[in-house]
C-alpha cells in the first residue's frame, strides 16, 4: 500500500496541454475517482502515475520515493484497463498467474494465491476458460483478479465498468467498492460517470479541460462545487444555476421573481460583484420545495416520473428552465403555474465572471 | 396460457430450416453457384493435373498425339531428373541386363536404354533452394517483424516518410537492377554464393514483411502490452509473450508470401548464380537443351518444387485462412 503524490505534474503533446500542473496527494488506502467528461485528462493522469506515459514536466511520489522515470514494472502497481486486455490466447487462470510469473514465484505460490482471488471473486469456476468465452462482466472479474493476484501497492483503474452492460456494471460497482473495503488498497479510479464516482470514490477529482476543477469528497463536490462546471457536471440533471441581478439585498431572476438574500451572504455576495451586480444563484433540484406560498414561481414546462420522485422542470422565463425534485405523488398540470421554496442552507452563489463560488466567510 | 400450444420438438434440429435456405428458388441458386465453382475449380486444376500426369508418364507418352490420359505411369521422369545418365549401344544393354544387382532405378533407365553414372545436379540445386528461401524467409519475417513492431507503436521521427522509402524499394520491376547488382556482387565475391541469394532475397522481401506486419500488428490492441508493463514485464518479454501469440496469424501469412517470392524467384538465380549456390528454377528448364525436350523430367521437377510450399502453405492454412483477410482480427 502506498502514499501516492503528484507534484505539478503535467503533460504536454507538442504544444497542446493534456494536463496542466496539478498537484495531488492520494492517501494509503484511499479510492480517489478521477472524474470528467472524455478528452479532460482524467485518464492521462492515470497513465502517467502508471508510468504508461511520460510526464513533461513534475514529479511522481509514491511513498516518497520519485518514481517519475521507472519503468511501470518497476512500480508495483496493477492496472486495470476498460477493455479489460485479457490475453485472449490464455486461459483465465493463466491470465491471473501471469503477473505472478513476472515476479518468479514458485508453482505452488502461485497456485495458491490465484485460487485465492477467484475464491474472492467467485470465478472458480472459469478458470479453465479462455477469456472469448466469457461475459463481459466475468471478463472484468478475471481482469479484476489479475491485478490483485499481486496485491501492488495501488491499483488504477481506467474506466473499468465502461464497457459493461448497465446492469452488470452497478453490481460489479458495489464488488468493487466491497473489494476496496477489504484490501483497503490505494485506488485510483478513472470515469466519466458522475454516478459512479459519488458511489464509489473517498475523494472526488473533477477535472475538465486540462485543469483540476475541484478536489474533494463526494459530499463536498456536490453541496459545494468550486466553480460552474462541477456544479453542472456533477448530479443528474446538475446544480440549477440561474442568472440574476443582485440589488438592494435581493436578486432580480427571469420570470419577475425575487429572491431575498439571506442575511449570511449579503456581505459576501456584495464583496465579489458589489452592492449591484449580476450574480449566478445554484441550487439542487431538491433543494427547492414546491408549496403554495413559496416566494418563487414558474411554469410547468415537464414530469419526469421516476416512481420514488418526481422531477419537474419549471420555465421561469422562456429559455431558462429549472429542475425541481418533488414528491412522487404531486402531479402537476402542465402549463399551471407552481410556487416554490428554496431551502437557504443549500443555495449557493457564482461569480458570473470567473464562474467561481462565492463563498460566505473568506477562505484561508 | 400460450405456451402450452407452441410444439417443441423432442430432439434437437441441427439442421436449416430457414425458408430462404431450403425454399425452391434458394436451392436452385445454390445448385448453380456450387457447379459454377466446380468448373472454375476444374479449370484452375488442369495444368496441375496435366503436369502431376506427364511427370509419370515414359518419353513416347510425354509427347504422343493425340495426348495420352490413361498410360502405363513410370517413375522415369523423377529418375533422370536426380540421376546422371550415359547412353548405352545395344550390346552395352544386354550385357547390363545380367547384372544381377541391378536396382529399380536402373531397370527403368535401362529400359530407355541409358545406365545410371551418378547423381544429377538437381538435388544439390533443390537443396541450395530449400537453404535460401528457408533462411531468407526466416531473416525477412523475423527482421520485419521488429522493424514493424517499432513503426507501429513508437513514435518515430519521419516515420511516414520512412515507411513510405520502404516501400518504394519494391517500385520498380527488381530484373531492371539484375546488372548492376550482379556486377557489385561480382566485385564483393557474393556472386554463386548462398549468402549473397539470401541477403537479397531478405532485402527483397523486407518491404514487403514490414508493410504487411505492420498492418497486423496495428490490429493488436496497445493495453495488452501495456497490462503485461505494469504487470512487471519488460518491453521484451511483453513483446515475446503477449505480442507474439497475438501476431501469429499476419506472421504465418507473411512467412507463406516471402517464402514463396523467394522459392519461386528465377531472374536473380540465374543471373547470379553459377554452379554452387544455383537454386532449383533455373535448373528445371536446362533439361530443355539435352538430347530433345524431356517433357517428364521438367514436370518431375516442377512438381517436386511444388512440395516444399504446399507443405508449409498446409501447415499454416488455419492461420493464412484468418491472415488473408486482413482486418478481420478481433479487437
Amino acid at each position: 500500500m502506498a502514499t501516492i503524490e503528484l507534484q505539478q505534474v503535467e503533460k504536454k503533446f507538442g504544444e497542446a496541454y493534456a494536463v496542466k500542473p496539478m498537484n495531488l496527494t492520494i492517501h494509503d488506502g484511499e479510492f480517489v475517482v478521477l472524474l470528467g467528461p472524455s478528452g479532460c485528462g482524467k485518464t492521462t493522469t492515470l497513465r502517467m502515475i502508471s508510468g504508461l506515459e511520460t510526464v513533461t514536466d513534475g514529479r511522481i511520489l509514491f511513498d516518497g520515493r520519485d518514481v517519475t522515470w521507472l519503468h511501470p514494472s518497476d512500480r508495483d502497481i496493477a492496472f486495470v484497463f476498460q477493455f479489460f486486455a485479457l490475453y485472449s490466447h490464455m486461459t483465465a487462470r493463466q491470465n491471473i498467474a501471469f503477473p505472478l510469473q513476472a515476479q518468479g514465484e514458485s508453482r505452488a505460490v502461485i497456485e495458491q494465491r490465484v485460487n485465492e482471488v477467484a475464491r474472492m471473486l467467485r470465478i472458480e469456476h472459469i478458470l479453465g476458460q479462455r477469456p472469448g468465452a466469457l461475459s463481459g462482466g466475468d471478463q472484468q472479474r478475471v481482469a479484476l483478479a489479475r491485478a490483485l493476484v499481486r496485491r501492488p501497492a495501488a491499483f488504477l483503474m481506467d474506466e473499468p465498468l465502461g464497457a459493461l452492460d448497465a446492469d452488470f456494471r452497478e453490481s460489479m460497482r458495489a464488488e468493487i467498492k466491497q473489494l476496496h473495503i477489504a484490501q483497503h488498497a490505494t485506488t485510483i479510479y478513472v470515469t466519466h460517470d458522475q454516478i459512479e464516482a459519488m458511489a464509489m470514490g473517498d475523494r472526488i477529482v473533477v477535472m475538465s479541460d486540462a485543469v483540476v476543477q475541484q478536489i474533494g469528497t463526494p459530499a463536498e463536490v456536490y453541496h459545494n462545487p468550486a466553480n460552474l462546471f462541477v456544479a453542472r457536471f456533477i448530479g443528474s440533471p446538475g446544480m440549477n444555476l440561474v442568472r440574476g441581478r443582485l440589488a438592494d439585498g435581493v436578486i432580480h431572476l427571469p420570470g419577475g421573481n425575487a429572491y431575498p438574500v439571506p442575511e449570511a451572504w449579503l456581505p459576501a455576495l456584495q464583496q465579489a460583484v458589489g452592492r449591484e451586480g449580476e450574480v449566478i444563484v445554484g441550487f439542487r433540484p431538491e433543494a427547492a420545495d414546491i408549496v403554495d406560498d413559496g416566494p418563487l414561481a414558474g411554469r410547468v414546462y415537464a414530469e419526469d416520473l421516476y416512481g420514488g420522485y418526481t422531477m419537474l422542470h419549471l420555465e421561469l422565463e422562456t429559455d431558462e428552465i429549472i429542475h425541481v425534485r418533488t414528491n412522487r405523488q404531486l402531479i402537476l398540470p402542465i402549463d399551471s403555474t407552481a410556487r416554490f421554496a428554496l431551502d437557504p442552507a443549500m443555495v449557493r452563489f457564482f461569480h458570473p465572471q470567473t464562474e467561481a463560488a462565492i463563498h460566505q466567510e473568506a477562505r484561508p | 396460457m400460450a405456451s402450452q400450444n407452441i410444439s417443441v420438438p423432442k430432439t434437437p434440429i441441427n439442421y436449416s430450416i430457414r425458408v430462404d435456405k431450403v425454399g425452391v428458388r434458394a436451392r436452385i441458386i445454390r445448385a448453380v453457384r456450387i457447379a459454377a465453382i466446380s468448373v472454375v475449380a476444374v479449370i484452375m486444376l488442369i495444368p496441375i493435373a496435366w503436369m502431376s500426369m506427364t511427370a509419370f508418364k515414359s518419353r513416347p507418352d510425354a509427347v504422343a498425339v493425340p495426348p495420352k490420359v490413361s498410360f502405363e505411369p513410370t517413375l522415369e521422369g523423377f529418375v533422370s531428373l536426380i540421376a546422371k545418365t550415359r547412353q548405352l549401344t545395344t550390346e552395352q544393354i544386354a550385357e547390363y541386363e545380367k547384372n544381377p544387382d541391378l536396382n529399380w532405378a536402373d531397370r527403368i533407365m535401362l529400359r530407355r536404354g541409358q545406365a545410371i553414372i551418378g547423381v544429377s545436379e538437381y538435388p544439390r540445386r533443390f537443396l541450395n533452394s530449400l537453404i535460401i528461401a528457408g533462411v531468407s524467409t526466416v531473416f525477412s519475417v523475423s527482421l520485419g517483424l521488429l522493424s514493424a513492431y517499432s513503426f507501429s507503436r513508437f513514435s518515430i521521427p519521419g516515420a511516414g516518410d520512412l515507411l513510405f522509402f520502404i516501400l518504394s524499394t519494391r517500385m520498380l520491376p527488381p530484373v531492371v537492377v539484375t546488372i548492376p547488382v550482379f556486377l557489385m556482387y561480382r566485385a564483393v565475391g557474393l556472386y554463386d554464393t548462398h549468402i549473397g541469394m539470401i541477403i537479397l532475397y531478405t532485402v527483397f522481401n523486407l518491404s514487403f514483411s514490414v508493410w504487411l506486419l505492420k498492418g497486423f500488428l496495428d490490429e493488436i490492441p496497445r493495453e495488452y502490452e501495456e497490462a503485461a508493463l505494469v504487470d512487471g514485464y519488460t518491453r521484451l518479454q511483453a513483446f515475446r509473450k503477449i505480442v507474439l501469440p497475438q501476431a501469429v496469424t499476419g506472421i504465418a501469412a507473411t512467412t507463406v508470401f516471402c517464402l514463396i517470392f523467394a522459392w519461386n524467384e528465377y531472374a536473380f538465380a540465374l543471373m547470379l548464380t553459377g554452379d554452387v549456390a544455383r537454386t532449383a528454377p533455373p535448373s528445371i528448364p536446362s533439361a530443355l537443351g539435352t538430347g530433345g525436350i524431356e517433357w517428364a523430367r521438367i514436370a518431375a521437377g516442377s512438381m517436386g518444387f511444388l512440395i516444399p510450399v504446399v507443405i508449409v502453405t498446409f501447415a499454416l492454412r488455419k492461420y493464412l485462412l484468418r491472415g488473408v483477410t486482413f482486418g478481420a482480427i478481433r479487437k
